[in-house]
């Protein structure tokens, strides 16, 4: 309780634009993390947005035909190419705008997908339109797992995590690999701006939408989005999941400038314990003590490496190449 | 609940599949999917908002005199609203 | 003033493309087709056109780009062959689907397996269920004159469906030929800016590529299917207008030397050149031989290959890809069906030629007709012959 009370962005919701451009009538799950995500970040961009959106969830419960929950242009084409249907969208909408025959004004050009269609299935799109440079924020809804097709397992999939594909039995404990680390793939990529969020800490997350919104140029987000049915916890922790996420350490909230980190939310002097988040997810359900404990000492382990990151790297002067 | 309807034939089908009516979703009434709904206790709500900002529906809104309340036609009772309360002014109450 | 010049077939493509001003082009070389967009890269980079180049790192967004850049009004061509259109193939149909006028060169290739990068149709064939135009050329000056009457037909508002010119890999796409080019004064007569119906902008919001549930599905694809065989009155208006401002008369299928002959032939693209040398020397022995020239692949052409065939005794396909396991070629299967329950139809001989490159020549015609002629008297033991196949 006293965590909350300190950090002073409880009030700011009310200043936040009232428009809905995501509709209710939608059919996401109760409780859907990734729909709040939605909500929230379309809050932040304002209506001059095109949105290019992956199949997964958020474009199934989103667009039955012949109704839409979107109130702004949105295109969804296939599985692995938000990002390279968006290179397609921003390439369009410039060259129309350069030859008048559209409004001269600015529209952004926002590519979104699940953690399938970004991390898996969707990472050569990624690369090949970050690598070009094309101004366009890409923000991947990482659910954990491909939770439109029933809870099969992603690169994205936490270690230990029990999915459909890569289930914990008595011969396994379920994921064997660790997370992929799609956000440090992207800085790689050189890009201006790269962050991590979380709707559970919707400032923070609005906030950089419209960081990112800004930039001229490539950027990215990686928003944990809470799925209840997929992780199995009751429908009314989706907030508290994600908060548990960023305080344990496994989600930390941050974001890379120019190369430069920063941690953006205010985390607690001592990281809490892995089991916090774990034991209200059943998906965790099956680990044994060892397990866990593995998970605690790799958790740490990666924190560290980005505290690392954040106390030594500097920010390099972007030389426009 | 508001019923969906299909177009009869297929020349009715818009070109390509679009859909022209922007948030016309809203037609279809989710607020019957849940099994308990939300209650509010005016006297402790401090009108903060979060329970708007959480809410995944986005269907929650201020009345007349600036209290939160959730759209029933929508609400899926998820219970979020009632979680994050944190002076503790909704309360979710079995339906039916 | 219309020039005339000797070009390399892709090279004069891309020129081609270029005439029509297109906004957004995104494009993954591949052999054979890869001059065309290198050269409109070119053309690009030294600022003839106005447009965004985009170089994609797949053919999978090479189309799922010009998805995008169509949805927004922009005019997009790209180019592609064989395993690169295998590759873009999940968004084929979705194109179609959504009524977005792409425009594609295809420098047809073989298929792998083996892996070969010289001409068959076997690449095409694969798509044929996709709901897009199919139009096959037998030269460079068709090459360029369908380049520019795709866009036409393709952003027609009774038409939106997406459309693939086809060009044989190698045998036009790398061949030197006299081409006639139109002016860009010409040009833009006859190919007006691009007038959207719908596009992503935030001053008129819309959703594209929506889900449809099993109770709107068959609706939408009578929708898509009944577009593309209206179609085709749009496409012969085109070729109308084209004649006469050009001279240049194009049909859904050409006959050659066809009255009165017995054994006709049917070829598509670069072969049809090669078998009108073998009707003329048939035609000098006295044998009643004809060649039909299918142009128009989808929509089918149902009525006029109905029209086409009547009179003929022997009507022999050529098909340039085989439909392993099939009761006959991809070509020569369309053709039977279109045909079946036809009064006095002729009798049909199937032949699979020049797979993987393999020429095809005047001889192999002469041969064919000859083989097929037989066919009047002798049903044919199998659906379809491998021509020239080494081993018995």
């Amino acid at each position: 309780m006293s965590s909350i009370v300190e950090n002073f962005d409880l009030f700011a919701p009310r200043l936040v634009d009232k428009e809905e451009y995501f509709s209710v009538g939608h059919r996401a799950c109760q409780g859907c993390g990734e729909a709040l995500g939605i909500r929230l970040m379309c809050k932040a961009l304002g209506k001059d947005t095109v949105i290019i959106n992956a199949t997964g969830c958020m474009e199934v419960i989103s667009s039955l035909y012949p109704t839409t929950a979107w109130r702004l242009p949105w295109i969804h084409v296939a599985f692995p190419n938000s990002a390279s249907a968006g290179s397609g969208v921003e390439a369009g909408l410039k060259v129309l705008r350069r030859k008048g025959r559209i409004p001269d004004r600015d529209v952004k050009t926002v590519s979104i997908g699940g953690d399938g269609g970004t991390v898996d299935i969707g990472i050569q799109a990624l690369s090949g339109a970050m690598e070009r440079r094309h101004d366009m924020l890409y923000v991947c809804y990482d659910n954990e797992a491909y939770m439109n097709t029933g809870i099969q397992r992603s690169g994205a999939t936490p270690f230990g995590a029990s999915t459909t594909t890569e289930p914990a039995g008595s011969a396994s404990f379920g994921k064997k690999a660790w997370k992929k680390n799609v956000p440090e793939i992207m800085v790689a990529h050189n890009l201006p701006y790269v962050a991590t969020a979380c709707p559970s800490y919707p400032i923070d997350f609005m906030n950089k939408v419209k960081k990112a919104r800004k930039i001229k140029g490539p950027s990215y987000i990686h928003c944990l989005s809470v799925c209840p049915t997929g992780w199995r916890l009751p429908p009314n922790l989706t907030i508290k999941a994600g908060r548990l996420a960023v305080e344990t350490g496994v989600f930390p909230l941050y974001e890379v400038e120019d190369g430069k980190y920063r941690i953006t939310i205010k985390m607690p002097e001592k990281l809490r314990p892995i089991e916090d988040y774990l034991k209200i997810q059943g998906r965790f359900r099956h680990l044994s003590a060892d397990e866990i404990k593995m998970i605690q000492e790799r958790v740490a382990q990666e924190y560290n490496k980005l505290l690392d990151k954040v106390n030594n790297l500097h920010s390099w002067p972007d030389l426009k190449q | 609940m508001a019923k969906k309807k299909w177009p009869e034939t297929w020349q009715e089908f818009n070109l390509g599949g679009m859909v022209f009516s922007p948030g016309n979703a809203s037609e279809y009434h989710t607020g019957s999917w849940r099994d308990q709904r939300p209650v509010l206790d005016a006297s402790k709500c401090i009108k903060c908002g979060l329970c708007y900002i959480f809410c995944p529906e986005g269907c929650i809104s201020q009345d007349a005199d600036g209290y939160f309340v959730a759209d029933l036609d929508y609400c899926k009772g998820c219970g979020i609203c009632a979680h994050e309360c944190w002076p503790g002014a909704i309360t979710m109450v079995e339906e039916g | 003033m219309t020039k005339r010049a000797g070009m390399e077939i892709a090279f004069a493509a891309a020129e081609a493309v270029a005439l029509c001003k297109p906004d957004v082009v995104a494009a993954y070389p591949i052999t054979p087709n890869t001059h065309i967009p290198e050269h409109l890269s070119d053309i690009v980079a030294d600022g003839r056109i106005d447009a965004e180049f985009i170089c994609v790192e797949s053919e999978h967004s090479a189309l799922s780009a010009c998805c995008g850049a169509s949805a927004t009004g922009a005019r997009v061509f790209t180019a592609t062959s064989s395993q690169g259109l295998l590759f873009m193939g999940e968004v084929m149909p979705i194109v179609s689907a959504m009524r977005l006028p792409v425009v594609m060169a295809i420098g047809n290739r073989a298929l792998s397996g083996p892996i070969n990068i010289w001409n068959d149709h076997s690449d095409i064939m694969s798509q044929r269920d996709m709901g897009w135009i199919s139009i096959f050329a037998s030269n460079g000056q068709e090459v360029v004159d369908m380049v520019i009457q795709a866009f036409k037909i393709a952003e027609h508002r009774e038409v939106l469906l997406p459309l693939n010119v086809n060009l044989d890999g190698f045998q036009l796409t790398h061949v030197v030929e006299p081409i006639l080019f139109p002016d860009q004064s010409e040009v833009d007569r006859f190919l007006p800016e691009y007038e959207p119906y719908a596009t992503l902008h935030p001053d008129k919001v819309l959703s594209m590529g929506t889900l449809g549930m099993p109770e709107i599905f068959t609706e939408a694809m009578k929708a898509k299917d009944v577009a593309l065989i209206n179609s085709k009155k749009v496409i012969m208006e085109v070729w109308e207008e084209w004649e006469k401002l050009f001279g240049r008369k194009y049909e859904p299928i050409q006959g050659y030397k066809t009255e009165g002959a017995d054994v006709v032939l049917l070829t598509m693209g670069s072969m049809d050149e090669t078998a009108e040398v073998a009707i003329d020397e048939l035609r000098e022995r006295k044998i009643s031989a004809g060649l039909l020239k299918l142009k128009l692949w989808r929509p089918f052409p149902i009525e006029e290959l109905r029209n086409a065939v009547k009179g003929a005794k022997v009507l022999a396909v050529m098909d340039r890809a085989v439909s392993c396991g099939g009761a006959a070629g991809p070509v020569c299967a369309e053709i039977k069906a279109a045909l079946y329950g036809e009064p006095n139809p002729p009798a049909i001989v199937n032949y699979v030629i020049g797979l993987g490159g393999r020429d095809v020549t005047v001889d192999d015609f002469i041969t064919i007709a000859e083989k097929a002629a037989q066919a009047e008297k002798e049903k044919p033991k199998e659906a379809y012959e491998i021509y020239g196949v080494r081993g018995s």
